[in-house]
């Protein structure tokens, strides 16, 4: 093997071999004589010889360029991470040395500038959810979801949740591996039309119901009727979480109003690339009563000694470091530049630009939805309203997966391919369109769906 | 350290006051100045069933949040409201504020608590 020691290991080979004579031993492997022979690899690892900085530049390039990438492909694809505008300006302001960390600092209160961006983050998540406390965030919608049922299950210590068999099928794994190893007990409620059946819902609430689940829009795109769930949640004295889509936020009423408890989502498409696996950030917000009880970092604003506005990271007695077993959450960080991300984003936006981002997903979405009808290859699986993703069902035999397959070679990427996760959809299409996709780009996808 | 005679006393540093069949339940001089400033209190609802040894609710100081339990066993009769808007109290004058007050299902338990004396004793070898 050869010896990258000096190029990235700072101690020499002498310091190696004093600290080894502290410690009585003669060479490195024996600090790992504890590890029986049989799980050792024993041989060199098959990686190729080094490169010169020039060549592995060419060598990474070659190996990216065989992803498809969102400049070059036009994409239809959503099902829980979406294809928004990223405006230039993030980029140029993650990139800054003094900002640039995944984490809460461990030393916080020295970092006054990640702290302030990070209370801003929960400002914004409060303002647009209409929350009073927000957390500095959790890792994903998926985790953040999960949280809120542990959260809901501690609160009133109970330990069952109705979910909607409309939620994201990835989240309900999540939540379902939760579920098996913290002892709560994990029931759907079955959708109708696309969105869930209320009365199902009110049926499946037992005496030892802690929270019911409502994600809206939902998986299929549809808007949930949060009204009567929200009123169904309070009449049995349970908390009522909603999972949203922030950007649907600028135009549909905050989750606050129809008397959530708990809010959560994924915060990727406040700014964030598509990226398979991540990294994402889930936001987590509650009414006031709640917060002593919400997992995750928490910052807040208080005066120094001189009396000037600064920011400490608060209610750490709830956290893992200090309340050991009986914290709310083994979560004891955040996603630190991804909520930066989504905070640069609804500053750069702003509030009328949301709700432009949000209007033009409306129109942009419905209109393909009226031309790939038009095509006769299709009919709608649902009636109910949608936002910017809605769910087709494919006619005459059409497979999904060969639908999808043509499509890319056409550089687009087509909608999900809902059979992959409810028995019910085999012949389900999932079609996403944010405010990114053109007239052109619609009515391209639209001419190769008349083609099959 | 401040005590309080005709008090009942446990090992996990709380205080009962009896009087007739009800009990009420707060934590001791020693607690409170081992917690530091206090916070929030977390009570449990009116109506709670509790057995000798559950938790009745949470302390939270400016440094830990501790879970108190309850000595003895009944049912949650009242909670101190005060305690919401003024949770110093009890770093303040911790045997007036009270926590909880149970209906006790079982007096013979409050034989197993320690007296103010026995309680102080037990203090200096944990101290």
């Amino acid at each position: 093997m050869r010896n990258y020691t000096s190029r990235y290991i700072p101690n020499t080979e002498e310091q190696q071999k004093s600290m080894l004579e502290t410690m009585g031993m003669k060479s490195l492997d024996e600090i790992f004589k504890d590890i029986p022979e049989e799980l050792k690899l024993n041989r060199a690892l098959n990686i190729p010889d080094d490169m010169a900085e020039y060549e592995l530049i060419k060598h990474m390039q070659n190996m990216a360029s065989k992803n498809a990438n969102m400049d070059d492909y036009v994409c239809f694809l959503g099902a829980g991470a979406y294809d928004h505008y990223i405006p230039s300006i993030i980029r140029h302001m993650l990139m800054r040395g003094e900002f640039y960390t995944a984490y809460t600092p461990y030393q916080p209160e020295i970092s006054q500038g990640t702290l302030q961006a990070i209370f801003e983050y929960q400002t914004m998540i409060c303002e647009l959810t209409g929350m009073d406390v927000a957390n500095a965030s959790m890792y994903d919608g998926a985790s953040a979801a999960t949280e809120a049922i542990i959260l809901a299950c501690n609160g009133k210590r109970k330990n069952e949740v109705v979910i909607s068999a409309a939620l994201n099928p990835e989240y309900k794994k999540v939540i379902n591996t939760y579920a098996r190893f913290n002892g709560f007990k994990v029931i759907e409620a079955a959708y109708c039309n696309g969105i869930t059946d209320i009365s199902d819902l009110e049926k499946k609430i037992t005496g030892d119901t802690a929270a019911v689940f409502i994600q809206s829009p939902n998986f299929f795109g549809a808007i949930e009727d949060l009204t009567n769930a929200g009123q169904i949640a309070h009449k049995n004295d349970i908390y009522f979480i909603v999972s949203v889509d922030p950007i649907s936020l600028g135009i549909l009423k905050p989750p606050a109003e129809y008397g959530a408890h708990i809010v959560v989502g994924e915060g990727q498409a406040l700014g964030n690339p598509m990226g398979f696996g991540g990294p994402y950030l889930g936001f987590f917000a509650v009414k006031k009563e709640l917060m002593r009880k919400m997992p995750g970092r928490i910052v807040g604003q208080t005066t120094d000694v001189n009396g000037k506005r600064g920011f400490v990271l608060t209610m750490q007695t709830r956290e893992q470091h200090i309340r050991r077993e009986k914290a709310t959450s083994n979560i004891c960080t955040n996603q630190a530049l991804n909520a930066l991300t989504a905070t640069i984003y609804l500053t750069v936006l702003g509030k009328k630009g949301l709700k432009e981002v949000g209007e033009l997903c409306v129109q942009k979405s419905h209109y393909a939805y009226d031309r790939l009808l038009e095509t006769g290859k299709f009919e709608a699986a649902f009636t109910s309203p949608f936002f910017k993703e809605f769910a087709l069902k494919a006619k005459n035999g059409i497979s999904i997966e060969e639908l999808n397959m043509k499509l890319l070679n056409d550089k687009i990427i087509g909608g999900y391919d809902l059979g992959k996760d409810f028995e019910e959809m085999k012949d389900g299409w999932l079609v996403a369109v944010t405010e990114k996709r053109s007239k052109e780009d619609i009515d391209r996808l639209v001419e190769k769906v008349n083609c099959l | 350290m401040k005590l309080e005679s005709g008090l009942k006393y446990s090992k996990e540093h709380e205080w009962v006051r009896v009087a007739g069949n009800k009990a009420y339940i707060g934590i001791t001089d020693f607690a409170q100045n081992s917690l530091g400033d206090i916070v929030f209190v977390e009570m449990p609802e009116v109506g709670a069933e509790l057995a000798s040894g559950d938790t009745l609710g949470v302390v939270e100081s400016v440094k830990a949040a501790s879970d108190i339990y309850t000595p003895v066993s009944g049912t949650v009769t009242k909670i101190n409201e005060n305690l919401n808007n003024s949770p110093e109290s009890i770093n303040e004058d911790p045997y007036e504020s009270w926590i909880i007050a149970l209906e006790l299902s079982d007096p013979a338990e409050l034989d197993d608590l320690m007296d103010e004396k026995e309680y102080e004793q037990f203090c200096s070898k944990e101290g």
